[in-house]
Order: structure tokens, then C-alpha cells, then sequence
């Protein structure tokens, strides 16, 4: 009966994930800094999945550093590497359509002397890889641009932008929490330097995050304490989410043939709901047509507050979202819209369907359907407030 | 019942409002909650980021909807309330006059924006508030009427509904007293059970209006002498707009008796003010007027009119003057009408309607 299509917010844990945590949260409850056998054995769970993390992003273990979630790698890696490199120079490069997490982690850099600049980007979200080379100036440091865009899926040309970054010796960080899952994410072949990665968005559990931090770059650590993760990230290890982290993602990007086979099948309900949503009257499109994440549709609907719609839907038991979780209840419309030249008033009207591994065919069928009907009593609505108000 | 949209403040009234239109659901009926936010509230972290915050009230909100166990939304009504209330407010004193922000919040917000989108996004086919009023269909018209409990009631914000309006508008608390009402919360374990009552205008907190002017309109007040009733100059204020009709206190005048701010010149940047009698009046035009029933009882009627929340009522004679104005002739001098508030009128318990208190000619 009920549609879920919001698995850009977050993802069920997959089965296989959840047996994998199980015994570290009950028989392996080891603080993995301790002497004894009960550490050692948390320990052993720590090691190999960090082993596996680095192993699936092209890294070496000690380049891998476990947070509480890609907002946390996020804030790690601007404000740790910025902080560090400051006696270089103090101007950061980034995008107009970053997550929260890095736009308020600059933001925090600007109050503090730092210059940042937010590089433009075309109607489809991307950014211009000739803006980021001219945009490096001396005294640059960090550069930080999105695998793929939470709220309208685009990816963005991050290997070209990794090139420019190298080219020009300045640090390259990539938020690829929303990418993971559906993107090849060799740190190598993309040549970036830091590299966050959220659980909760491939079927692991929520609060538990990396940062792929590549050998000899600086950080300046957020979060003081003991000395676990190499001093970068102090706190005990939440060892079970770790674990599970790992398993998530190991399923998620191991075997390439069914990655590539569930991307083909994802992309194919995209596009269905692409096409049964732009034929109703007034819905486009947001985002790249083709170069998109396969999971990701999201749309503008003219005449309705995106709220309102996804209250609507949610009441007639299809979860979806206006772009982003973390902005609801805001009267701001997204800066991502906003970047991408949409008008305010028209960014009100925002949607956002992410499919994943349990979505079928029906549920797509159904969404357009409800849609329909609920798109047909806002508008008619609309006529009905003239009654309201003049009567 | 159908599907019921209930708006929850987070406050005591509108918790069990709620929470008893859930309980009292039968199949196929639901309930709906929702909280809206009006105005911005900063956040609590360094960053003072204007998303993903969470005032108290809306928590609060959302725990008593979850323990009633009907779906929650956030509405963001920020803008309309912006314009529709605040704005008004800080209008309504430059002008001199006395704004009523609850009234407008009624009218524009609760059972309009709410209500039409109540209806067009949720399907909803009513909205239901914790006011305390009671609606009564009679002749196949909707009755606005007093709260069983008189010391609650409050049609005196109520009045400018229409019958469209009330046709969509439930009152769960009518029946009940604020002992009542708290019981409820209590029994239900709502955490809203012993909130105190709010009695600020909720984007006003410290009650001091001063600093929105500044910040809404740019007005900074300049100051301006406060006459007597013959024009004889016995202060200085800062700023007409910082008064209101039947102030008291915060003039800075000394005549060896209690005085009142009796008018407000904007024009003149003048405060005048007189003796306690002085304020009083027993005649005076309201302009601007509704009637819940759609027209006016007659051309000339008599009713009992209430021109302040919670005032005594008085027995008046109304008299139609066209273009939406009526002439008001009480019984006996009421206290200080204030241009800017409702004179709200009253066949026994039914609310008849109102105007908007008129400057004097």
C-alpha cells in the first residue's frame, strides 16, 4: 500500500548489514582501544572494515577516518584541512549547490577570516571545471565540489575538476554521499584528496560516516579526545555502525556487474516517473536530463507549495520529499534551485522522488496516478481560496 | 467527521483540541496536525541557522500529536503571517491606532491560508482551532457563539469569520472550561497539561513593541508633546506610535491625578491625554463591517457591543451609515475606544459581527 520514494533522505538497513552488527552490539562490546581480548575482538571488527572501506575507494586503511556521518566528514574535511593549510593561505573554492554541511562549514570558515568563493553553475546544477581553474588563485587551499547533487541528482564533472586541483597543487575535497552506491568512487582515478561518505544512504545505519583522507594531507582535528583514527577523529569507535558501514557498502559497490544491472533498473522507473509526471500540466523537470544520479527525479510543480504536496502525497501513503529533509519547514526556497536560475517563487514548488532497491514498478505506476488526482484538488483548491477570502 | 485539519500551536488549548477530535474519530474519519510556523526563531548553535530549527512549540506540538497518534506537518507560513500580521501590526500604530494582531491571524492566517490549504493540500474538508467559541448550525446558517465558559471566550477575535468560513471551522473547546480543558490534557498525559498561559502577542515576547517598528518600519520615533484636553502642551513622549488609546503608564506626566492617553495624533506627532472620564465615550463609528450571518440584522438595531477583549459588555444602539460604517450609541460611556480595535456585537450568546473602531471625525 505505501510508496516509499525518498531514498535520497535515507535507506532501510539491508538484512545482510543488520546481521553483520549484531554481534558487536551485544557479544563483541570491546572498546576497540582496550589491552584485552574483549577489545582486541571490537578491535578485529574496526580493522577489517576499515580494510574494506579503503579497499572499495581505491585507499590505504590508515587514509580511512570513521565519523558519526557525511555531515561530519564534511565539517572534517573543510574546516580540518582549511585550518591546517592556513599558514599557506586562506581562500576556499566550492560550489553554489553543495550540501548544508559544507555551505555552513564555509560559512563558519568566512566568520573566521577565510574567503570563499561559490563558483556559479549551469541551469542543470553543474559546475564548469574552466570556473575552478580560474577561480584557483594564489593562497587557494581547498576545493570542494559534490560527486552528485542531493536535491536534483546531477553529477558533476568531478574527475575533470580533480585534474585542474592536482594540476595546481591545491587540496580537492568531494562530497560523495548522495553519489555512493551508484558511482565508481576511486579516489585515484578521481584524483581527490578527501572524500566523505555517509552509511545511512546505501542500506547501513544512520551515525556513522568516513572521510578518506589521502596520506600527508593535513587536518586539523574537529572533535579533541584520545587518540583514536590517527588523532583525527577522537571519541570511541561506534564500532557496530562501522561494521556495518562496511557491509553496507561492500554490497553496494562490490560486485559491479549487479551495480550496474540495479542502476539500469533504477534508471528505468526514473524515467517512467520522469515521464508520467512532465506529462501532467505544469510539472518539469530540475536537474541534468541524462546526467543524473539513475535513483533520482525531481521536478518543479507550478502552482503549489512543495510542502503542501509531499503532505498531500504523504496522506495518501507515498513518501516523498521537496529536495532536501534537512531544510523542512523552511521558508527559504533551495539554494540548489536558486543557483540553478530558478525563481523563487517557482523554487517553492519543488519535488523530489528517489527510488531504491525495494521500489517496483507499481509503486511508480501508483505515484503518478496519486499525483494526478492531487495536483487536480490543489489547483482546484486554488479557486476555492477566491471563495474563502472574498466571500 | 471526514478528514479534519487541526492546528496546533503547542499550547494547552489547541493540544487538546486535537487530541480530542483524534479520540473522538470514527472510522474513516482523521485528523490531521499541523503547526505553523509564523515567524523565525534563531536557532540555538553558533551558526544561528534559520533552517532546521526547532522552536520549543512545534516540539511540544509534535509530541502531543504523537501521542494522539495522528500525522504532524510543519506549514510555513512565515511570509503571509509576515505581511498579513506583523507588518499590519506595526501599520496599524503608525497610523495611530490600535492593531489586533489575533484578529487578523484569524482572519487571514487560521481560517483562510490555513483553512484553503487545509482543504486544496490535504483534503481536508475542515480546520479545527483551540479557540474558545462554539458554531451552531441554525436555519441551515452557521451561529458564531459566546464559549460555555464566558471567562474563555473568544469571539471577540472570532467575528470576522463568514458563513464559507465557519462551514469549515470546528471549535472542539466550546463546551469546556480552562479547568476542563486541563483535566483533559492531564488524563490524555499531554506535555502541554500545565503550560502556562500565553498572554504576549506571540511575535512580541517582551511585550515591548518599540523595537519592531525600528525594525519592520524603520521607525525610530521622534519626540512630540503630550497636551491636555485644551491643547496645553504638559510633556514630551518618543514617538506617537508608541502610544496607545487608555495608556497609562509610561507618560512621564505628573497633574496630581491619574491621566490616559485619549488620542493619538500621527500627523501632529501629538499625544493627547485626559482624565479618566475624559476617555470615555458613549458614541462613536466603527467602519469596516462583517456580519456572520452575511448582512446586518436591520438598519437599526439594538445589540450588546464589546470593544475590548474580555471587557463588560455594553447595550448599544446601532444605526447603518452605508459603505461598511455604523453608528454606535451605548447605554452607559464605555472605557477608552480604541481606534484600530474591534467594536464586536452580541444578541445575547450570538456574535453577530463587527467593525474596526474608527477615528474620530
Amino acid at each position: 500500500m505505501s510508496v516509499y520514494l525518498d531514498h535520497a533522505a535515507t535507506t532501510p538497513l539491508r538484512r545482510e548489514v543488520l546481521d553483520a552488527m549484531q554481534p558487536y552490539l551485544t557479544e563483541y562490546f570491546g572498546n576497540p582501544s582496550s589491552i584485552h581480548g574483549p577489545g582486541r575482538r571490537a578491535r578485529l571488527g574496526l580493522d577489517e572494515a576499515r580494510e574494506t572501506v579503503a579497499r572499495i575507494v581505491g585507499a590505504k586503511p590508515r587514509e580511512i577516518v570513521f565519523t558519526s556521518g557525511g555531515t561530519e566528514a564534511d565539517n572534517l574535511a573543510l574546516k580540518g584541512a582549511a585550518w591546517a593549510a592556513s599558514a599557506d593561505g586562506r581562500r576556499v573554492v566550492t560550489s553554489s549547490v553543495e550540501h548544508k554541511a559544507v555551505m555552513h562549514s564555509c560559512a563558519v570558515l568566512e566568520r573566521f577570516g577565510f574567503e570563499v568563493t561559490y563558483l556559479p553553475v549551469d541551469r542543470y546544477g553543474r559546475v564548469d571545471p574552466a570556473d575552478v581553474a580560474s577561480a584557483i588563485r594564489g593562497h587557494t587551499t581547498v576545493v570542494s565540489v559534490m560527486y552528485a547533487n542531493n536535491e536534483v541528482g546531477t553529477i558533476q564533472p568531478i574527475r575533470e575538476i580533480g585534474a585542474i586541483c592536482r594540476q595546481r597543487k591545491v587540496l580537492f575535497h568531494v562530497d560523495a554521499v548522495q553519489a555512493a552506491g551508484f558511482l565508481p568512487l576511486d579516489v585515484d582515478t578521481l584524483q581527490v584528496d578527501l572524500l566523505s561518505l555517509g552509511a545511512h544512504k546505501l542500506y547501513g545505519p544512520k551515525g556513522v560516516g568516513a572521510l578518506f583522507v589521502r596520506q600527508g594531507t593535513a587536518l586539523l582535528t574537529q572533535l579533541s579526545g584520545g587518540s583514536q583514527e590517527r588523532q583525527r577523529r577522537a571519541g570511541t569507535e561506534n564500532v557496530a555502525g562501522i561494521v556495518g558501514f562496511a557491509k553496507a557498502l561492500e554490497l553496494a559497490q562490490d560486485d559491479l556487474v549487479a551495480r550496474e544491472a540495479e542502476n539500469s533498473r533504477l534508471a528505468r522507473l526514473r524515467d517512467q516517473l520522469v515521464a508520467g509526471l512532465t506529462a501532467l500540466a505544469g510539472v518539469t523537470l530540475t536537474g541534468h536530463p541524462t546526467d543524473r544520479l539513475p535513483n533520482s527525479a525531481s521536478f518543479l510543480v507550478e502552482g503549489v507549495e512543495g510542502g503542501d504536496l509531499v503532505a498531500a502525497l504523504d496522506l495518501e501513503g507515498i513518501a516523498a520529499s521537496t529536495g532536501s529533509a534537512c531544510t523542512t519547514g523552511s521558508a527559504e526556497p533551495s539554494h540548489v534551485l536558486l543557483a540553478m536560475g530558478i525563481e523563487s517563487e517557482a523554487a517553492h514548488g519543488s519535488l523530489r522522488l528517489t527510488a531504491g532497491l525495494g521500489t517496483t514498478e507499481d509503486d511508480v505506476r501508483r505515484t503518478i496516478e496519486v499525483m494526478g488526482s492531487v495536483l487536480g484538488r490543489m489547483r482546484a483548491g486554488m479557486g476555492e481560496r477566491a471563495e474563502v477570502a472574498s466571500a | 467527521m471526514g478528514r479534519t485539519v487541526a492546528a496546533m500551536s503547542g499550547g494547552v488549548d489547541s493540544s487538546v483540541a486535537a487530541a480530542m477530535l483524534a479520540n473522538e474519530a470514527r472510522t474513516g474519519d482523521e485528523v490531521i496536525g499541523v503547526w505553523m510556523r509564523l515567524h523565525a526563531d534563531g536557532g540555538e548553535g553558533y551558526e544561528q541557522s534559520r533552517s532546521c530549527c526547532s522552536p520549543d512549540a512545534a516540539d511540544d506540538a509534535r509530541r502531543v500529536a504523537q501521542i494522539a497518534g495522528i500525522p504532524f506537518f510543519i506549514l510555513n507560513l512565515e511570509r503571509e503571517f509576515g505581511a498579513r500580521v506583523i507588518d499590519a501590526f506595526a501599520d496599524g500604530y503608525l497610523d495611530g491606532s490600535t492593531p489586533n494582531p489575533c484578529q487578523a491571524c484569524n482572519q487571514y492566517i487560521k481560517f483562510d491560508e490555513l483553512l484553503r490549504r487545509g482543504l486544496a493540500a490535504y483534503g481536508a474538508d475542515a480546520v479545527a482551532t483551540g479557540h474558545y467559541a462554539r458554531v451552531e448550525d441554525r436555519d441551515g446558517r452557521r451561529v458564531l457563539l459566546r464559549a460555555a465558559d464566558a471567562d474563555k471566550d473568544q469571539t471577540y477575535f472570532l467575528w470576522v469569520l463568514d458563513q464559507e468560513q465557519l462551514r469549515h471551522t470546528r471549535f472542539p473547546l466550546g463546551e469546556l472550561t480552562k479547568p476542563e480543558v486541563r483535566q483533559i490534557a492531564t488524563e490524555l498525559g499531554l506535555p502541554t497539561a500545565a503550560k502556562p498561559e500565553s498572554q504576549e502577542i506571540c511575535f512580541v515576547p517582551s511585550g515591548d513593541y518599540r523595537a519592531l517598528l525600528a525594525e519592520r518600519r524603520g521607525y525610530a520615533g521622534e519626540p512630540g508633546p503630550i497636551v491636555d484636553a485644551d491643547g496645553t502642551e504638559v510633556g514630551t513622549h518618543t514617538g506617537y506610535a508608541h502610544y496607545t488609546v487608555g495608556q497609562r503608564h509610561g507618560l512621564g506626566v505628573a497633574l496630581g491625578e491619574a491621566v490616559y492617553v485619549r488620542e493619538v495624533r500621527p500627523a501632529s506627532n501629538t499625544v493627547v491625554i485626559g482624565r479618566r472620564e475624559e476617555v470615555a465615550a458613549s458614541a462613536f463609528t466603527v467602519d469596516g463591517h462583517r456580519f456572520v450571518a452575511g448582512e446586518p440584522p436591520a438598519e437599526r438595531f439594538s445589540a450588546s457591543v464589546r470593544i475590548r477583549h474580555r471587557a463588560p459588555d455594553v447595550p448599544a444602539e446601532i444605526t447603518l451609515l452605508g459603505d461598511d460604517r455604523f453608528a454606535v450609541e451605548t447605554a452607559t460611556p464605555v472605557w477608552a475606544p480604541a481606534p484600530g480595535q474591534a467594536a464586536v456585537l452580541y444578541d445575547g450568546d450570538v456574535c453577530l459581527g463587527g467593525g474596526r473602531i474608527a477615528r474620530a471625525a
